[in-house]
């Protein structure tokens, strides 16, 4: 069978130009190329991204980076503005943080994940495993959950609305704040915002529980589907902490193999360059990074919440310890490929950040004052995140002026990307049923990539819709179908 | 708010009329000057209380005994009748900013100087949502030659706050403006052009009345945050009169 990324024959099909959108956000667009018998021969995932901020960047000071770069995501900006933050703590030489910033910085990194996976578990992909992936669209949504299981749906949009003020508290705002700054943070906790947060924590490490709860028991009751559907086995890619704990602030990368043996391991932020390469495709603005030692074909990756609880060797957390431990004996200890699995390790993730910050907020360095530190100054600064989507690299390198003159970017849904474009090929394979494209097809492949948690899902944050553009053709490259679905922009 | 109470004036002050308020004066005073005196906010981004009137923003402009007129150039007089929150004044005013952030490059979003900017606080003041128009993108240069001192001329309005106050407060004359209409800009008083090349200090005048983010202290950017920056507290519209109707023309940068 050919891999499908490319039709053997595709002499005389035409190429249809798809205008770029230009939110950064993204927006998803699948073709498909067919055979007279309609089989499949060709299916892409393609993300029209435009990466401009990598060019607009640069020229500006250094200091302004961590605020504008966020500006890429509605979403995870907190996971920007501290990558950025990190990277230029290099550069203005602060080599060890206060402890109350770095406290508030992880504090509001943790709020993040926990925001984020409940945005994404909770409203975007809870439909989805709930009502099943071919249910009416009318049902299959975020108002469809709050119907059918109200106080799941509150406890989701609670999870959420907690992580956000962890953000507003640490960072100003619950969206594109300013918290970090190079060197340190703005501001720490008041008592009183401190005390909010702790009544706030025994809802929510509850809530949290159950979700991971909920998963499970949905793959147990599915395990057909959940372990099969879409998948590719691929090497993983993630931060681990120095003492190989699951680490989504600061440590060191690790990749392993498919079946789990390490490749890599103890790679400094600052030698990423060694470590990976990107490959450029001329269909997809998005490049696809792979493992340099191992090479475009074989070098790719996941990464995410289902790499990293497999990559790591224990969680530092009680309860997402055994919860890793459980979802780790399932599979006797192999290494889980199946993107559905990616919600398991997902909701792990939100009940990790959860006991995070619950164990934080009896720290009096959280209402610290000393806020920043500074150093000699450097030329250049990378700075490695694991933001709620995977891995997140930013590399800049600054001039004697403190101008940014190169600024290298490479984020979570980046690396993912052969990743989605295979599991979509698996589901097409599967479940594709003829020339008819059926809301059911969408759908599907829509399961598949969301289980990615791309940071184009971002934008189906309302009513489940992600805006996503699938189209058909035949052996003669004639457009047969098209189905176009628009989402809303968040902006 | 109240007009501050008189100390001694046994002999009534002169008044003009200012929209549903009379507004006492002092002989020599403007409009402007006045107004703020007394507690009411007449939009404004190139006066300053330091500063001899200059009239070049315009945005401060109002109507005068039916004409539209500068309130910061306009002897305060007897019996004006001055209209400043007319709906056609606002509007008048509305496009003269929506002008200046189409003609430069104002990001507010990632600008450091937000919170903390006269032209953000003004725009918010009179209800811009947009930009309104389309935006120039005109390309204009960051200069970071100077070690303490960062010019980005992306965000200048030409107001010559910067212009004023180096010529006449620190005796160094740094800045003026060359060109003609949309090619008018800020220059530096070096050879090179550079700002590094000057007799700059970071301890001017010069760098505490940019009512914008166009002459900003480097590696400062965003340690103050968000809540505690200036217009956090409370609108232009209180803010610009508690400092004028405390401490006029005392120095320093008025909000």
């Amino acid at each position: 069978m050919s891999n499908l990324e490319k039709a053997e024959n595709p002499a005389g099909l035409r190429r249809v130009a798809i205008e770029p959108v230009s939110r950064v956000e993204g927006h998803g667009k699948v073709t498909l190329l067919l055979d007279e018998q309609n089989r499949v021969h060709q299916v892409r995932l393609h993300i029209v991204e435009f990466r401009g901020f990598e060019r607009f960047i640069q020229g500006r000071p250094y200091w302004e980076v961590p605020v504008m770069v966020q500006r890429l995501c509605g979403i995870c900006p907190v996971s920007h503005h501290l990558a950025a933050a990190k990277a230029l703590d290099v550069v203005v030489g602060a080599d060890r943080l206060t402890p109350t910033a770095v406290k508030i910085r992880r504090l509001m990194h943790y709020g993040q994940i926990l925001q984020s996976h409940a945005l994404h578990f909770y409203h975007l992909s809870s439909p989805d495993l709930l009502f099943g992936f071919d249910a009416d669209p009318a049902v299959r949504n975020v108002v469809g959950v709050l119907q059918a299981q109200p106080d799941l749906a509150r406890q989701g949009i609670l999870l959420r609305k907690f992580g956000q003020e962890v953000i507003r508290m640490t960072a100003g705002k619950r969206v594109h704040g300013t918290g970090a700054i190079p060197g340190g943070v703005n501001k720490s906790l008041s008592l009183a915002e401190r005390d909010e947060l702790r009544a706030a924590m025994p809802d929510v490490l509850r809530w949290a529980a159950s979700g991971v709860d909920l998963v499970a028991d949905l793959h147990a009751r599915n395990h057909l589907v959940y372990d099969r559907f879409g998948t590719v086995r691929s090497n993983l890619l993630s931060l681990v902490g120095r003492d190989g704990s699951l680490e989504l602030y600061d440590g060191v990368l690790r990749a392993r193999d498919a079946d789990g043996a390490i490749l890599v391991d103890g790679v400094e932020a600052s030698d990423y360059t060694r470590l990976l390469r990107e490959n450029v495709r001329s269909w997809s603005y998005m490049k696809f990074p792979y493992l340099q030692s191992l090479g475009p074909d074989d070098g790719w990756y996941k990464v995410g919440p289902l790499a990293r609880i497999q990559n790591c060797d224990f969680i530092s957390t009680p309860l997402a310890e055994a919860a890793r431990q459980a979802f780790r004996d399932r599979a006797g200890g192999a290494i889980v490929h199946a993107p559905l699995a990616f919600h398991w390790a997902r909701l792990i993730e939100l009940l990790h950040a959860a006991e995070v910050i619950d164990g934080m907020l009896d720290d009096p360095d959280l209402l610290g004052s000393n806020l920043t530190t500074a150093g000699p100054r450097r030329t250049q600064g990378v700075g490695i995140i694991e933001a709620p989507r995977g891995t997140l690299i930013h590399h800049y390198v600054v001039d004697s002026q403190d101008l940014v003159t190169l600024c290298n970017l490479i984020v979570s849904t980046t690396h993912n990307n052969q990743a989605m474009n295979e599991a979509i090929r698996q589901v097409a394979r599967e479940y594709f049923d003829g020339r008819e494209i059926t809301e059911g097809l969408l759908n599907h492949i829509e399961v598949a990539i969301r289980a990615y948690d791309p940071c184009l899902s971002c934008a189906t944050h309302a009513l489940g819709k992600m805006p996503l553009q699938v189209e058909l053709y035949d052996a003669q490259g004639q457009l047969l179908d098209r189905k176009v679905r628009d989402g809303e922009h968040l902006g | 708010m109240m007009p501050p109470t008189p100390t001694a004036a046994p002999v009534p002050r002169p008044t003009f009329q200012l929209d549903d308020h009379q507004v006492p004066f002092t002989p020599g005073q403007t409009v402007i000057q006045a107004a703020l005196a007394a507690g009411i906010y007449i939009p404004h981004l190139c006066h300053h209380p330091d500063f001899a009137p200059h009239g070049s923003c315009k945005v401060c402009t109002c109507r005068i005994n039916g004409r539209m007129a500068t309130s910061c150039t306009f002897p305060a007089a007897e019996g004006l009748q001055v209209e400043s929150e007319a709906p056609e004044v606002q509007a008048l005013r509305r496009d003269l900013v929506q002008f200046l952030f189409t003609e430069g490059n104002h990001f507010c979003p990632s600008c450091e100087q937000s919170g903390d900017c006269k032209l953000q606080a003004v725009a918010y003041d009179l209800g811009l949502l947009t930009g309104h128009y389309n935006p120039l993108f005109p390309d204009r240069p960051v200069d970071a030659s100077h070690s303490d001192v960062l010019l980005d001329t992306n965000r200048c309005i030409l107001c010559e706050l910067c212009v004023r106050a180096s010529a006449t407060m620190d005796g160094k004359s740094i800045f003026a403006l060359s060109g003609r209409g949309i090619t008018k800009h800020l220059v530096v008083n070096a050879e090179s052009g550079r700002l590094g090349d000057t007799i700059l200090a970071v301890t001017d005048k010069a760098m505490s009345v940019c009512p914008v983010g166009a002459l900003i202290r480097k590696r400062q950017g965003f340690r103050v945050p968000i809540g505690q920056r200036t217009y956090d507290a409370a609108p232009i519209r209180e803010i610009a009169v508690q400092g004028a109707a405390t401490a006029p023309g005392t120095g320093g940068q008025t909000p």
